[in-house]
């Protein structure tokens, strides 16, 4: 046995990462759930593939490594679950399949592992499938909810611009397995802010900041923030821990220039959606924003200025 | 510095031990732009391994006689001359490749390996171990852009030097061939060959400290 020294405070705390990403992966249900009712069994097929695939790429790597293995901390699980939920339904297997490896290893793992990427492993997965097969990674089927209709493979709602809006809200849209039910996420929200899992401020924010902008660059706002993954990516990738800000102001301005990227990308940019995008592009100047904002040092008093 | 090196320990200086691309981490912009196939790759470590022999014989040669404060200058344009050659030949002899690499062979001229190789090696040694010191790290550049290119071809195309060997039905990673995969691959082959670098060193040292 080792003793451990360490300093001060020797408080401890029931609030530990399994428990954490145990409330993350509950609040993902009812989205999940939702995805597998409104695409079928294609969509538990990728989604289990894609948590299976991340907790197997986890251990294996950190057996290769020689480091202990802590897929108990169900952090590969959530990564997994999140990239599953970032894909269309009739994703191929193998998709999910490289993009949770990738997500683990290259992402997670060979920046020092959780707590150490600088990339939303989920989010830069998603960005590398997009590059890689971008056909396959934007073509969706609409929801069929059981019917027995054959899936019809449409544009995402971005591109056609005439769902009506209770569609968008209740997620009778084509999307990818998470995004679609805006009501389902927002009960996952609901449930990480009682748990206190995640604030207000990342989701929030960054949903005004998207819908701000819309307005500004002329598209229909509630539109704008009911369609794509903007929900999505604010309540369960935005609000990632390791790599948002962690000053609450620092929070702010990190949301606020996701929607700013996000609406510049979809009224100016190529793409159609930029979710993925702004999240990236945030999340690696969010070191530099706890940098450059002052912050509150426990114990310590601001000097009075002298007269 | 004595003028009497070990030839072949030279040469071989510049394939693994202080490999260009892998261990000293130069000529980066030309490994990361044209890797995108192992034919590419290949053409572009020939040409700068022509390159780097020449000019490090001739500056090698005037090394007494170009004073000092003008060495750089003077050493651009002896290298300016031999890639004048090569792109010249290139475009007589291999046009395709020629039209694959495009500005990439102009640009040895400032490929920092040369002018690194001149100035740290070809201007203070001997004219035969400049010339096996330009070989050898030709060589060394030469198989680390092959290496990335084939690997960069194989996953973000299914072949190699153009031969299919995935299959029809295997779908290319297109991020592998473009920029981002470029740093990526190159990103991860560093890593890999330091740490087998570190490896083979590490038994040495333990070999040593046996026999001791």
């Amino acid at each position: 046995m080792t003793l451990r020294l360490s300093s001060a405070p020797h408080v401890h705390s029931p609030v530990t990462t399994q428990r954490l990403m145990l409330y993350v992966l509950i609040s993902l249900l009812p989205t999940a759930a939702f995805g597998v009712y409104a695409f079928g069994i294609p969509a538990l097929t990728v989604l289990l593939i894609s948590m299976a695939s991340a907790v197997l790429a986890e251990a294996i790597w950190q057996k290769i490594a020689k480091q202990p293995i802590r897929v108990n901390d169900l952090s590969a699980l959530v990564t997994g679950l999140i990239l599953g939920l970032n894909l269309p339904a009739n994703a191929p297997w193998w998709m999910a399949m490289i993009g949770s490896a990738f997500a683990i290893i290259i992402v997670k793992q060979l920046f020092g592992g959780l707590g150490d990427n600088f990339l939303n492993p989920a989010m830069a997965a998603r960005a590398v499938l997009l590059a890689s097969w971008p056909v396959h990674m934007t073509t969706y089927v609409a929801p069929t909810f059981f019917s027995g209709a054959d899936a019809v493979a449409t544009a995402t709602p971005l591109v056609l611009k005439n769902s009506a809006l209770m569609d968008l809200f209740l997620g009778n849209v084509p999307g990818t397995i998470g995004e679609v039910s805006k009501i389902a996420i927002l009960l996952g929200f609901l449930f990480l802010l009682v748990t206190g899992t995640v604030t207000w401020r990342i989701p929030v924010v960054m949903v005004g900041s998207v819908f701000l902008f819309s307005w500004l660059f002329g598209a229909d706002p509630v539109m704008a923030i009911l369609s794509g993954g903007v929900l999505f990516g604010a309540v369960f990738m935005a609000t990632d821990y390791v790599t948002s800000p962690i000053t609450p102001w620092g929070q702010v301005i990190y949301a606020f220039g996701i929607g700013l990227i996000i609406s510049l990308i979809r009224q100016f940019g190529a793409y159609p959606e930029g979710v993925t995008y702004g999240i990236l592009l945030m999340n690696i100047v969010s070191p530099l924003i706890d940098r450059f904002l002052p912050r509150k040092i426990y114990g310590h008093h601001k000097e009075a200025k002298k007269a | 510095m004595s003028e009497k090196k070990n030839l072949g320990k030279v040469l071989f200086n510049g394939i693994i031990p202080e490999n260009p691309t892998f261990r000293l981490v130069l000529g980066t912009c030309p490994t990361l732009a044209v890797t995108t196939s192992a034919l590419n790759g290949l053409g572009m470590g020939a040409a700068a391994t022509f390159v780097l022999v020449c000019s490090n014989v001739v500056v090698s040669l005037l090394r007494n006689f170009i004073p000092d404060k003008v060495r750089i200058p003077a050493f651009i344009v002896i290298i300016c001359t031999f890639v004048t050659m090569i792109q010249l030949l290139m475009q007589a002899f291999v046009p395709a490749l020629y039209e694959a690499l495009g500005i990439f062979i102009p640009l040895i001229v400032v490929n920092c390996i040369i002018l690194a190789r001149a100035e740290a090696f070809a201007s203070k040694n001997a004219p035969l171990s400049s010339a096996a010191d330009g070989l050898g790290m030709g060589i060394g550049f030469t198989l680390s852009l092959t290496i990335m290119g084939a690997i960069r071809e194989l996953i973000g195309g299914g072949t190699v030097f153009g031969m299919n060997v995935l299959g029809a039905s295997y779908e290319p990673m297109l991020l592998i061939v473009l920029a981002s995969g470029g740093f990526l691959t190159y990103g991860l082959l560093l890593g890999l060959f330091n740490l087998i670098v570190k490896k083979i060193e590490a038994k040495k040292a333990g070999k040593e400290a046996g026999a001791a």
